[in-house]
C-alpha cells in the first residue's frame, strides 16, 4: 500500500467484485453506504428522543394531570393517564443518553466524517472498511440494546444520562438501576467500541490518505474538525469505558469503587472506602470532550457550508484551525467546571474556572470569524445556510451563557437548576443539531443523487428557529428562580407555583417545534425516491466530493483521483471568471496561492 | 386501536404536506424549480433574517418584562452580595455581546442576501482583526476570572472558629434532617452503621460512644441565628443529593462515604424577608394562582389550597429517586434570643437514647 499523500493510479481501485443486496446495502464496507446507515438510524433513535421529550414536556407543563397518550405509550407506569415519577426520571435519562450519543455522537460525526472523509480528501474509501463495517454495526447494536432497555420490566435506567451511582449502583435505590442500568452500560459499551473503531480510522484515513496535493493546510475545514473530533474521542471516551467497566463491578462484583458508608432499604451495606466524586471525575474527563464532539463538527460543517453559500472564503482559515485546535486541547482539562459542588476542593474549582473561561476565546474567534465571512458575501440562502447562520446564532447566545456557569461562584446557585438546562440545549440540542440539518441540507444531493425540497426546508427552518428560542429563551428565567432539573414536578413547592406559566409556554413551543421536525421527516423520505434528480455541483463548490460521479460506486472516481492545486476555499477570487476555483484546478499562469 | 389512530393521522399529515407543496409549486409555473436558491428565495429569507433578529430582541425584552419577577430577589446572606454583584456583572457584558453580535450576524444576513450579478468580496484574513477580537475577550475574561475567583476562594474557605454555629445537614431518601452541634460545639462521630441502635431512634447515626455527641440535637426543620456565620457539615445516608438554599446563594453536593461542608452567614431573619417588596409582590402573585387554583379542586371536591407564606428553603438539588422532587425543609432564621429558646425546647441524643 503506497505512503502519505501518494499518487493513486488504477492498481489501487480496490477489487471489483460482485455485489448482492446483502454487502451492498447491509454488510457494505463503502463509506458512502456506511454514511447513510448511520444517518438513518441516526434520526431514528433521534425521534424516539424527541418523542420522550414531548412526553415530559406535557407532565412539566400540566403536572399530574391524566394523558391519554401517556396510557397508550407508557402501560403500567401511568396508571389512570397520569405518569409515574420513575418513569419520569427514566424518561429524561434515555432522552438525554439519546440524543447526545446516538444522534449527535454517531448521527452527527458517524454520517459526515464517513461521507466527507475519503471524498474531500480524494481517497478511494476509509483506511480499513472492514473496520468502518463493524463500527456501524455495533453502532446499530448499542442502538438496539438502549431500546431494549426500555421494555425492561422495572423500568430503563433512571438517574439521569450522567447515571451518578449509588443512584446508578445500587436496585434499591430506583427500580431503573437493575437490569434497566445494566442494559444500559453494556449499550454503551457497544457504543464506545463502535465510536474509538470510527474514530481510529477516521484519523489513519486522514494523515495516510490523502491525495497529492492535499497538505493538510489545503484541507478543509470540515475535514479538520472531523480529524481533531476523533482525536478528542480516543483520548477520552476510552475513560468513560474505564468508569462504566468500574460501575459494572461495583454493582456485580461486590467491588467499592464508587461506594461506601451506605444506608438504604433498612440494611448497612458492605462497601466501603469507595467515593461517588471518583466517578464523576471518570465519567466527566469524556463528559465535557463529549460536548466538544458533538459540536465540532457541526463548527466544521458550517464553515463549509457559510463559505459556499456566501461566496466568499472562510474569514480566518488560520485562525479557524488554530482555534478547534485550541479548543481540542482546552476541552481536556475543563471537567471540573461540572463538579464544582461536588464536594471536591475547592481550589480545583479555581482552576477549572480558570481552564473553561479560557476555552471561551477560542469559540469567540471562531464566533466573530463567522460574522465576517457574511460581511460583503452574496449571500446564497439555501436552507443549509440558514441553518449554519441559525447555528451562530444558537452558538453565542448560548456559549454567553456558559461564561456563567463556568465561574464557580456563580454555579452556586445555577448547579443543577434550569439554567443549565437552557445552556447545553441551546449549545448542543440546537446548535448541534442545526449543523446536522444544515449537513443533512447540504449534502444529501450526494448522498442520494436528489435534491430535498427547498420551501420545505425553509418551513422547517424558521419553524424550528422561532420555538427553539420559544423554548430555551425562558428556561434561563426558571433556573434563575431556583428550580432544580429532573424534578418530575414543581407542584410541591407553592414556591414555584408562578413558574407554571412559563413552562405550559415552553411545552407549547417545543410541541409545535416537534411538529414541524415532520415536515423535514417528510421531506427527507419523499425526497429519497421523488427528490429533483440534482447536478454534479448543485452548490458551486469548491471541494474534491463534487467531482465524484452522481452515482455512487465503490473507489469514488473513475479512472485517477484528481490532484488538488488550492485550498478550499477559493470563492468569488479576482482573475477567475466563475465565483468558485474547485481545488483541483490547477493555478493560472501567474496565478498566486494564497499564502495563509 | 390507538397505534391504528396515530398512524392515520401521521400518514394524512403527510399527504397533506405532499398536496400542498405540489399545489404551491404547480402555482409557480413560470419558474423552474432547482431547488436551489434564486434572487426570490434570497430576499424572502434575507427580510427574514432581519425579523428574526427583531424577534430575538423581542423575545428577550418579553422574557424580562413577563418573567423577570421570578428570578430570586436580593440575597440572605453576607456573601450573596458578593454573588449578586459577580452576577450582574456577569450578565451586563455578556448582554453586550449578545446584542451586538446577533445583531451583526442577522443584519449581515440580510444586507448581503444574495443577487444574480453580485460578487462578493474576495477577504480571506485579517490578522490584526483577530489580534484585536482575541484580546479584548482574553482581557475581559481574565477580569472576570480574577473577580470570581476572589469570591469564590472568600466564600468556600470555611475557617473553624467557635463563633460559627456548626450544623450537620443529613440527606437521605427523601427527606432531610439536621443535626446541631450543642453546646460544645462539636458534632459527634456519626456513621451509617449506628442507624440500627436504639431501635431505629438514633436517626443520624450517631456514635454513642463519643461524648461529643450528647448534647446534639436532631431536628427536622432548620432554625439559623441571624447574623451568626453558620458552618454546615454535610453527609448522606444512601444516594447523592445536594443540599440546595437558593435564598442565600448556597450549594453543595451531599455525598454518602464523605463529609461536605459550605458555610455562610445570614443576614436577614424570615421575618425581614417576608417584608421585602420583591418577596411580597412574589407572594401575592402565588397567592392569586393558588385562590385560583382552589377554585377549581373545590369544585371538584378536593380541598382548597392553604395561603402560601414565604419560607426559606431547603431542596434537594441532585437526582436522588423518585421523590426528588419533593425532598425539602423549611429553614427560618431567626433571632438569637428566638433561636436560643427553640434550642431549649428541643431533645438532646443523650435524652432520646434514654
Amino acid at each position: 500500500m503506497s505512503t502519505a499523500a501518494a499518487v493513486h493510479t488504477e492498481e489501487d481501485h480496490g477489487h471489483h467484485h460482485k455485489e448482492t443486496f446483502v454487502t451492498k446495502y447491509i454488510f457494505s464496507q463503502d463509506h458512502k453506504m456506511i454514511s447513510k446507515q448511520y444517518l438513518i438510524t441516526g434520526l431514528f433513535m433521534g425521534i424516539i428522543g424527541i418523542a420522550m421529550s414531548l412526553l415530559f414536556r406535557l407532565q412539566l407543563a400540566w403536572p399530574e394531570q391524566p394523558f391519554g397518550i401517556f396510557e397508550v405509550l407508557l402501560g403500567k407506569w401511568a396508571p389512570d393517564g397520569v405518569m409515574d415519577p420513575n418513569v419520569y426520571l427514566a424518561l429524561v435519562t434515555i432522552h438525554g443518553t439519546i440524543m447526545v450519543f446516538f444522534v449527535l455522537t454517531a448521527g452527527l460525526s458517524g454520517t459526515f466524517s464517513n461521507l466527507l472523509i475519503p471524498l474531500q480528501i480524494g481517497a478511494r474509501d476509509m483506511a480499513s472498511g472492514l473496520l468502518n463495517m463493524i463500527s456501524f454495526w455495533l453502532f446499530f447494536l448499542s442502538s438496539v440494546i438502549m431500546v431494549m432497555s426500555l421494555f425492561v420490566e422495572a423500568g430503563p435506567a433512571a438517574a439521569g444520562w450522567t447515571i451518578y451511582p449509588p443512584l446508578s449502583a445500587l436496585p434499591q435505590a430506583q427500580p431503573g438501576s437493575g437490569t434497566g442500568m445494566t442494559l444500559w452500560l453494556v449499550s454503551m459499551a457497544i457504543f464506545i467500541a463502535s465510536s474509538l473503531l470510527g474514530s481510529l480510522n477516521y484519523i489513519v484515513t486522514v494523515i495516510n490518505l490523502r491525495t497529492k496535493g492535499m497538505s493538510m493546510t489545503r484541507l478543509p475545514l470540515t475535514i479538520w474538525a472531523f480529524f481533531v473530533t476523533a482525536i478528542i474521542g480516543v483520548v477520552s471516551f476510552p475513560v468513560l469505558l474505564s468508569a462504566a467497566l468500574l460501575l459494572i463491578m461495583d454493582r456485580s462484583f461486590g467491588t467499592s469503587f464508587f461506594l461506601s458508608d451506605i444506608f438504604i432499604q433498612g440494611e448497612v451495606l458492605h462497601y466501603q472506602g469507595g467515593s461517588p466524586v471518583l466517578y464523576e471525575h471518570l465519567f466527566w474527563f469524556l463528559g465535557h470532550p463529549e460536548v466538544y464532539i458533538v459540536l465540532l463538527p457541526a463548527l466544521g460543517i458550517t464553515s463549509e457550508i457559510i463559505a459556499t453559500n456566501a461566496r466568499k472564503p472562510i474569514f480566518g482559515y488560520r485562525a479557524m484551525v488554530a482555534s478547534i485546535l485550541a479548543i481540542a486541547f482546552l476541552s481536556t482539562i475543563v471537567w471540573g467546571h461540572h463538579m464544582f459542588i461536588s464536594g471536591m476542593n475547592p481550589f480545583l474549582g479555581s482552576v477549572f474556572t480558570f481552564t473553561t473561561l479560557l476555552i471561551a476565546i477560542p469559540s469567540a474567534v471562531k464566533a466573530f470569524n463567522y460574522i465576517t465571512t457574511l460581511w460583503k458575501g452574496n449571500l446564497q440562502l439555501n436552507p443549509a445556510m440558514l441553518f449554519s447562520i441559525g447555528l451562530v446564532s444558537t452558538f453565542i447566545t448560548g456559549g454567553l451563557t456558559g461564561i456563567i456557569l463556568g465561574d464557580s461562584t456563580l454555579d452556586i446557585n445555577v448547579h443543577d437548576t434550569y439554567f443549565v438546562v437552557a445552556h447545553f440545549h441551546l449549545v448542543m440540542g440546537i446548535s448541534a443539531l442545526y449543523g446536522l440539518f444544515a449537513g443533512v441540507y447540504h449534502w444529501f444531493p450526494k448522498m442520494f443523487g436528489r435534491m430535498l425540497n427547498k420551501n420545505l426546508g425553509y418551513v422547517h427552518f424558521w419553524v424550528t428557529a422561532v420555538c427553539a428560542y420559544g423554548v430555551f429563551f425562558p428556561m434561563h428565567f426558571i433556573g434563575m428562580a431556583g428550580l432544580p432539573r429532573r424534578y418530575y414536578t414543581n407542584t410541591a413547592f407553592p414556591y414555584f407555583d408562578d413558574l407554571a406559566d412559563i413552562n405550559v409556554l415552553i411545552t407549547v413551543f417545543a410541541l409545535i417545534a416537534g411538529a414541524a421536525q415532520i415536515v423535514f421527516l417528510y421531506n427527507f423520505i419523499h425526497s429519497m425516491f421523488y427528490g429533483k434528480k440534482t447536478v454534479q455541483n448543485p452548490w458551486r463548490s469548491n471541494t474534491l466530493e463534487w467531482t465524484a460521479p452522481i452515482e455512487h460506486f465503490h473507489g469514488n472516481w473513475e479512472g485517477e483521483i484528481p490532484y488538488v492545486h488550492r485550498w478550499a476555499y477559493d470563492y468569488s477570487k479576482p482573475g477567475h471568471e466563475e465565483d468558485f476555483v474547485p481545488q483541483h484546478i490547477p493555478l493560472k499562469k501567474g496565478e498566486e496561492e494564497l499564502q495563509h | 386501536m390507538n397505534i391504528f389512530l396515530i398512524l392515520s393521522v401521521l400518514v394524512l399529515i403527510a399527504i397533506s404536506i405532499w398536496q400542498i407543496t405540489k399545489i404551491f409549486e404547480l402555482s409557480q409555473a413560470k419558474k423552474v424549480n432547482t431547488q436551489v436558491a434564486d434572487d426570490d428565495d434570497n430576499n424572502l429569507n434575507g427580510k427574514l433574517m432581519f425579523a428574526f433578529l427583531i424577534f430575538i430582541y423581542g423575545i428577550t425584552i418579553f422574557s424580562f418584562w413577563s418573567y423577570g419577577d421570578v428570578l430570586l430577589p436580593n440575597s440572605a446572606s453576607e456573601h450573596g452580595v458578593d454573588y449578586d454583584n459577580l452576577m450582574w456583572i456577569s450578565f451586563a457584558i455578556i448582554f453586550f455581546v449578545q446584542t451586538i453580535t446577533q445583531a451583526l450576524l442577522h443584519y449581515f444576513s440580510y444586507k448581503y442576501r444574495g443577487e444574480k450579478g453580485k460578487k462578493a468580496l474576495f477577504y480571506a484574513d485579517n490578522d490584526k482583526l483577530e489580534m484585536i477580537w482575541t484580546i479584548i475577550p482574553v482581557i475581559t475574561l481574565a477580569g472576570l476570572i480574577l473577580y470570581g475567583l476572589y469570591t469564590w476562594t472568600d466564600i468556600m474557605t470555611v475557617e473553624e472558629n467557635d463563633e460559627a454555629l456548626v450544623v450537620e445537614l443529613y440527606a437521605q431518601q427523601f427527606n432531610w434532617k439536621a443535626r446541631y452541634a450543642g453546646e460544645d460545639g462539636v458534632l459527634g462521630d456519626a456513621n451509617v452503621r449506628f442507624l440500627q441502635d436504639f431501635e431505629g431512634r438514633n436517626l443520624v447515626g450517631i456514635d454513642a460512644t463519643d461524648p461529643n455527641g450528647f448534647d446534639d440535637v436532631v431536628v427536622q426543620e432548620l432554625h439559623l441565628p441571624v447574623g451568626r456565620e453558620v458552618i454546615f457539615k454535610m453527609r448522606s445516608q444512601d444516594v447523592l443529593h445536594s443540599a440546595y438554599m437558593p435564598h442565600f446563594r448556597a450549594q453543595m453536593n451531599c455525598v454518602p462515604g464523605m463529609i461536605t461542608e459550605f458555610a455562610f452567614t445570614p443576614n436577614k431573619t424570615t421575618e425581614e424577608m417576608r417584608q421585602d417588596p420583591d418577596v411580597t409582590a412574589k407572594v401575592n402573585k402565588i397567592n392569586k394562582i393558588r385562590v385560583e387554583k382552589s377554585k377549581e379542586l373545590v369544585a371538584s371536591g378536593d380541598m382548597a389550597l392553604d395561603p402560601y407564606e414565604f419560607d426559606f428553603l431547603l431542596l434537594c438539588n441532585k437526582i436522588c429517586g423518585a421523590s426528588h422532587y419533593n425532598m425539602q425543609m423549611k429553614i427560618t432564621v431567626e433571632t438569637e434570643q428566638e433561636f436560643e429558646e427553640w434550642m431549649n425546647s428541643q431533645q438532646t441524643f443523650a435524652e432520646v437514647i434514654q
